[in-house]
């Protein structure tokens, strides 16, 4: 029993990060029918920033939460421009080209992203300075530490932030009909370009965050981790009905316990032959599961099933 | 064969055998002038130039053919190189011959691809790209993984020693002098790969100008109508999926076979992004442009390696090394090419005009079919 819901407590906070990851990836796809690929890239570029400038400021005598905001804005800062200029540069000049075109640039953005920052901070791992002492609370039979209580809870602050801007602000409902009708919208004099580069800035914002976040979870920072993320993400959206974004936070909720509680069952379930390593192949199982028997995902309404 | 010449030369068919029988006779003494030019190692470089032209018609057939995008082709070409490097090495004892396990590997990399896309084929298209960018990740993880309990592919130090390529009893790795010509084994495997090259190119135009061709062409150009003019739409994508997943299988053994060596390294995102730049790069849908794309980014970025000394010359260190250029190069390419010339360094007529049409009334045509808007 204790295992079981150690697994599930694991599965929530880790599943809270792949929600935030999962915003990005839904926004994006909601008003652009666009697979941003490049989003994973920019969780990575904000973990990597953030990482990096804490490790500076904390290492210079910066007091830690002036420290922590500081690396935080500027992770934002940096993530909301590149999200700005990557939809500027890569997708908006292809909005009306055949659909393989932005699909293709998104993936080139990716790759390219990828490499500054393997270029910029080298092939090794960063890892995350050890800005607050690691307390254990004994809960029921599981363990959760301090940390992890922390990033779920700015993980939900941030997402209850996000949904109060989409739902309740002027600007939230100029991206919601953008994502419903671009032309009719523009035709109310929404700045359909505006709102298109908004929302990839607060997408961006988010990524930002949950950067910070993932790479306080893990304790490092890794030219490479955005990409397995990104998939992950990705696979939470569509699990939760892409385009959706309460379904984006339920997936991202879900696919964090079905992996968490995969990998420490797999053994069993194998009879040992495979083990907890395989845990990355969960997220793709799910993918394939969902676009089998439920292409809408578990909240979404409608989805193509054309071209 | 002829279709792949310039409209002037295939209008002239003497001019075109001239054409032929200059290139046939440049091709079957390039490996001879390189080695003599610029060394052993530039053969090899040949071979997998020759490896990754086989690779990108592959390819071409899902992305430029019938408009998929498939961002995990390396995955079926990691399952031909295993299949072949599981049955032909000491990791198990068991040594099939080459002969009989390269349609094999093609074979089950053919059922893969099925298995994936019959799923994924009934829907948009995107979720193909990230449903295979997926799949090659978790090939990988297996690859990397399955060396206990049981060892199958003895994880991420790979698989060695594995057989080479027999002909006619005699093992391609090793020289042989016909005709009073030596050849090494650099040479053997580029006269191989030529041959098996020729046939993919010819497989590849034949399927191009058949039915199956124009099917393709009018799903990738305007799906909905190509339903409504009766075509199996999913029997056609998957059909074209399965043919691609075939040829990378078909590579992966090849590859298997002439490196003696396989690991999971081999296999990464990358390489896909490299094969899926070498489609893009030359011009989706056209098989000369592709050859063209798989030569030049196969042998471009090996003149990467001057720029190290470069570098300490210029500004007296390696600020940046050149390994990590070449996919950021790759990359850059990808957006650049979508970006200024969509068509590719040298497309074909018909799809420059459909990605880069000249006059307005067509591009007004193309974005109402080609922008395929929900509605």
């Amino acid at each position: 029993m204790d295992v079981l819901l150690q697994q599930l407590l694991n599965g929530l906070i880790l599943g809270s990060l792949y929600a935030m990851v999962a915003l990005g990836y839904t926004m994006v796809y909601g008003i652009l029918e666009l697979i941003n690929f490049a989003h994973g890239e920019i969780v990575m570029l904000g973990a990597m920033v953030a990482v990096s400038l804490l490790t500076l400021l904390v290492g210079a005598g910066v007091p830690v939460p002036l420290a922590l905001f500081l690396a935080l804005g500027a992770a934002v800062a940096v993530c909301m421009l590149t999200g700005i200029l990557v939809e500027r540069v890569a997708y908006r000049p292809l909005r009306n080209a055949p659909r393989l075109a932005p699909l293709i640039t998104a993936i080139g953005v990716s790759i390219v992203l990828q490499n500054l920052a393997m270029i910029f901070w080298g092939r090794q791992y960063l890892s995350f300075p050890p800005v607050q002492e690691v307390q254990v609370y004994d809960w029921m039979g599981a363990t959760v530490t301090n940390v992890q209580l922390i990033i779920v809870g700015v993980a939900a602050l941030t997402m209850g932030g996000l949904l109060l801007l989409v739902n309740r602000t002027r600007l939230g409902r100029a991206m919601r009909a953008t994502a419903q009708n671009r032309e009719v919208a523009g035709l109310m004099g929404v700045d359909v370009n505006r709102v298109i580069a908004v929302t990839f800035a607060v997408g961006s914002a988010l990524a930002a965050v949950a950067g910070l976040l993932i790479a306080a979870y893990y304790g490092i920072a890794h030219y490479n981790m955005g990409f397995t993320l990104g998939l992950k993400a990705f696979s939470a959206a569509v699990l939760g009905g892409i385009g959706n974004i309460p379904g984006a936070l339920l997936g991202g909720l879900l696919l964090g316990v079905i992996e968490s509680l995969g990998a420490g069952y797999i053994g069993d379930l194998t009879g040992g032959f495979l083990g907890s390593h395989y845990q990355d192949i969960f997220a793709f199982f799910v993918l394939i599961l969902v676009l089998v028997f439920r292409p809408s995902g578990l909240l979404g309404e409608r989805v193509g099933e054309r071209a | 064969m002829i279709s792949i010449l310039p409209e002037r030369l295939s209008q002239n068919p003497r001019l075109a055998w001239v054409v032929f029988a200059a290139l046939g006779l440049l091709l079957a003494v390039l490996p001879f002038l390189v080695d003599a030019g610029m060394g052993r190692t530039w053969v090899r470089i040949l071979d997998f130039a020759m490896l990754y032209v086989m690779l990108a018609l592959g390819l071409n057939i899902v992305v430029g053919f019938a408009g998929l995008l498939d961002l995990g082709y390396v995955a079926f070409y990691a399952v031909g190189a295993y299949f072949y490097a599981i049955l032909a090495s000491p990791q198990f004892g068991i040594h099939l011959p080459f002969w009989a396990l390269l349609p094999m590997g093609a074979g089950v990399a053919c059922l893969f691809g099925i298995l994936l896309g019959a799923p994924t084929l009934r829907l948009r298209g995107d979720y193909l790209a990230i449903v295979t960018l997926g799949f090659g990740e978790i090939i990988r993880i297996f690859l990397n993984n399955l060396n206990a309990p049981l060892n199958i592919t003895n994880g991420p130090q790979g698989i060695n020693m594995i057989d080479p390529v027999r002909i006619a009893g005699h093992s391609l790795t090793r020289p042989i002098e016909i005709l009073g010509v030596k050849l090494s084994g650099a040479h053997g495997h580029y006269f191989l790969f030529l041959v098996l090259t020729l046939l993919v190119i010819f497989i590849a135009l034949r399927l191009q100008h058949s039915r199956i061709g124009r099917a393709w062409a009018a799903i990738r150009e305007d799906e909905v109508a190509a339903e409504a003019m009766g075509i199996n739409t999913r029997n056609l994508k998957l059909l074209a999926f399965a043919m691609g997943a075939t040829f990378g299988g078909l590579g992966g053994g090849l590859f298997a076979a002439f490196q003696g060596f396989v690991s999971p390294e081999s296999f990464g995102l990358m390489e896909s992004i490299m094969i899926l730049c070498m489609v893009v790069l030359g011009g989706m849908g056209h098989i000369p442009g592709v050859i063209l794309g798989a030569i030049l980014v196969t042998v471009l970025p090996e003149l990467l390696r001057y720029i190290g000394p470069l570098q300490q010359e210029l500004i007296g260190r390696v600020a940046v090394d050149p390994a990590d250029l070449r996919m950021l190069l790759f990359g850059l390419a990808l957006v650049a090419m979508m970006l200024f010339r969509p068509q590719g360094l040298w497309p074909s007529r018909v799809r420059a005009r459909e990605l880069r049409p000249d006059n307005p009334d067509e591009v007004r045509q193309e974005q109402e079919s080609l922008y395929d808007r929900e509605r």
